[in-house]
């Protein structure tokens, strides 16, 4: 009798194994960050196409093009460091609503008259170890604390807004510092020196999330913390570390700002906290964490970029701007819950 | 628990020990600049002579960028250079509803006289109205209250006549150059304010006397890096331009930052407000700030002399009216490397 079943059933299972190995790559779960980073490459070449579509005098002079490239990766470096850190916090299950306010207290105490006088080197370090010393608290309040990530972020972002004021004396402090104010002049070999800083922060995120046990641990103690505990993970040690990283990102954010607009204050990198957040989300990260990446962040970080620039060279207002970026962001998570489903399967469904 | 404990108390000790090394190096001996009337020649103006004791109250927004830090510090002042002058400070907290609580606390004290920068003019009406009912002048500075029962003296800014006295001077200048159909570029506050909207509006109407208009026009937030951020991008929108106007001189550190970046110098650039360091940049006259109109942060030391004046129920020594009038509009200056050093003083 079983025999008999199993051989009537065997035609109508039959096309099953056949779909499987015909989509096995493509369609299956590894190959979900490729899929949405080149659905935001797609992106970004629409709105490139969009830009030569409506201001073609512009687009057709090579020089402008190359010089517009290095704009827009210069207006995405700082946000695009601090968006790194962001996606480590959001993969390890966490969220760091105080990066924009971090990067007001690093700014501010580096160009602090006292601070100064120990040139670039003692700016550098103290708009590094205050970065990762607010960090360090975020995590210890945290982890040690058991206060929940937004409710802990969200006093250290208006703490540290007021300790910035507090600091900067509400004035905007200019940087007299040339070799600081240079590094958003310089360029190597044709390429911004931002750009670069950019790059080799995208890099270290990218092997540190993909090559390193500190990557991997992020990743279970975001997709499930107990079984991360219970696999010998230190979740609360890692917590910190986490936090911590985006303090860094925000201290090395703060150095950038800081040469770009040659001074510091304490409203300075204003809501850099959810632009962050958007573009990781946009970049394929879950919000509930576990999973994510840093390219996917970075193409985030571009699109925004990139809509700021097509705005910008058709002078069209800022509001339709917000307005178009609010629909980005809706569009790429509404996106993310269908990514385990083919479209056949969505259709299906119905 | 005990192993947990320990280290909490390491991880706090740590914290505040960093904290504490940090600290030592955040001192900013900046002086604080002031720009307040020290006229104490009784002679020449016998409202100079100390009189009846008056109580001023005063509630301003906490600062957050230059201007506003600038209005606090001159009120302090120039109610310190009077001897006559008791100056109660209270933080207006952070928004409108913070500042209603703390002005009714205030009005209950019952000083002779209330200055305020309010929030917002229209969420603070009612408080004005309070006040005056209970026979308590009040002094609104720069954000005016829709109700005329609501304050005894209305002293502000041109915001409209910003603008106009910028394109008025850009429109000169190219004028006088033979450009015929100049590109202008514009980089305003934050977008959504009232103010904002008037000094744009100003902007285009004197534009608009010499034929000239806005080809570009990228909001900033008042602050260096959204002003450099906006001023890259309206540069790399425009790759030639003649002219730009900048709405506030705080923000214009990171616009003055971007073109410098971008090595753009075939413009010229109009600041707005009249900072210390924009009259600088002019007077050495080495960038592409060539001028900047004022709305100056000076109105609140004059707001406490008026104030004082109020309280002592006195005029102003030049004028016929036996009491302060009850509105004054400053007129907004146009500062160039001519006269810079006379508006030295003024800078914030």
């Amino acid at each position: 009798m079983t025999d008999q079943r199993t051989k009537t059933d065997v035609p109508a299972d039959a096309p099953a194994p056949v779909s499987l190995t015909k989509t096995s790559w493509w369609k299956s779960d590894g190959a979900e960050p490729v899929r949405r980073n080149l659905g935001l490459i797609g992106v970004l070449i629409v709105l490139v196409i969009i830009g030569a579509v409506t201001r073609p005098e512009l687009y057709g002079d090579a020089s402008w093009v190359t010089n517009n490239v290095w704009t827009i990766l210069q207006q995405a470096s700082a946000i695009g460091v601090v968006t790194v850190g962001m996606t480590f916090v959001i993969i390890g299950g966490g969220i760091d609503l105080s990066v924009g306010a971090i990067i007001a207290v690093a700014g501010v105490w580096s160009t602090t008259l006292a601070t100064q006088s120990y040139g670039t080197a003692g700016m550098i370090f103290t708009a590094i170890v205050v970065g990762v010393v607010v960090g360090l608290v975020n995590g210890v309040l945290i982890s040690y604390g058991r206060l929940v990530p937004f409710i802990a972020t969200l006093a250290m972002m208006v703490a540290a807004r007021g300790l910035a004021a507090q600091i900067s004396g509400k004035q905007t402090q200019v940087s007299a510092n040339s070799t600081i104010n240079d590094i958003a002049s310089t360029k190597i070999l044709g390429v911004p020196m931002l750009v670069i800083m950019l790059a080799v922060v995208v890099a270290g995120g990218w092997v540190l999330l993909n090559r390193t046990t500190f990557g991997r641990r992020t990743v279970a103690v975001g997709g499930n913390p107990e079984a991360a505990r219970l696999a010998g993970i230190n979740i609360r040690l890692h917590t910190v570390l986490l936090y911590a990283l985006s303090g860094l990102c925000c201290g090395i954010a703060a150095i950038m700002l800081t040469s770009q607009a040659t001074s510091a204050q304490a409203a300075m990198a204003n809501l850099y906290e959810l632009d962050a957040i958007a573009a990781a989300i946009i970049g394929g990260t879950l919000l509930s964490g576990g999973r994510g990446t840093i390219i996917g962040a970075l193409f985030g970080v571009l699109v925004f970029s990139t809509i700021t620039n097509l705005f910008a060279i058709n002078n069209l207002s800022t509001e339709v701007q917000n307005m178009v970026k609010g629909a980005i962001i809706v569009a790429a998570v509404l996106v993310q819950q269908f990514r385990y489903r083919s479209l056949s399967q969505l259709f299906s469904r119905t | 628990m005990n192993d947990l404990s320990r280290r909490r108390i390491l991880f706090g000790s740590a914290a505040i020990g960093a904290g504490a090394v940090l600290t030592a190096c955040t001192s900013n001996s900046t002086g604080e600049n002031t720009q307040i009337n020290t006229n104490k020649d009784t002679e020449a103006n016998p409202n100079a002579a100390p009189g009846e004791k008056v109580v001023i109250a005063f509630s301003a927004p906490a600062a957050d960028h230059g201007w506003v830090a600038a209005i606090t510090n001159n009120a302090k002042a120039q109610a310190a250079a009077y001897s006559d002058v008791e100056f109660k400070s209270v933080e207006a907290g952070a928004d409108a509803a913070a500042q209603r609580a703390a002005l009714s606390t205030l009005i209950s004290q019952k000083p002779s006289v209330i200055v305020l920068l309010p929030h917002d003019g229209k969420e603070l009406n009612a408080v004005g109205l309070e006040a005056m009912r209970a026979g308590i002048p009040v002094v609104n500075l720069d954000r005016a209250f829709p109700d005329r029962g609501a304050y005894r003296l209305q002293i502000k800014g041109d915001n409209f006549g910003m603008g106009l006295a910028a394109g008025t001077y850009i429109g000169e200048q190219l004028k006088a150059k033979n450009i015929s159909n100049p590109i202008i570029g514009e980089i305003p506050g934050i977008d959504s304010l009232e103010l904002t909207q008037q000094r744009s509006a100003g902007f285009k109407e004197a534009l608009g006397v010499y034929g000239f208009r806005v080809a570009n026009r990228r909001p900033a937030e008042f602050t260096a890096d959204t002003g450099q951020r906006a001023a890259t991008e309206l540069l790399q929108a425009l790759p030639k331009i003649d002219a730009l106007w900048n709405h506030d001189d705080d923000q214009g550190i990171g616009v003055l930052a971007a073109a410098n970046q971008s090595n753009r110098k075939e413009f010229l650039m109009v600041g707005g407000a009249g900072s210390k360091a924009a009259i600088d940049a002019i007077v050495a006259d080495n960038t592409v700030l060539k001028a900047t109109v004022t709305y100056s942060p000076s109105m609140a030391s004059s707001a406490i002399s008026l104030a004082r004046l109020i309280g002592q129920k006195k005029g102003m020594s030049d004028l016929v009216e036996l009491e302060v009038p009850k509105e004054i509009t400053l007129a907004s200056e146009t500062i160039t490397k001519e006269n810079a050093a006379q508006y030295a003083k003024l800078g914030f």
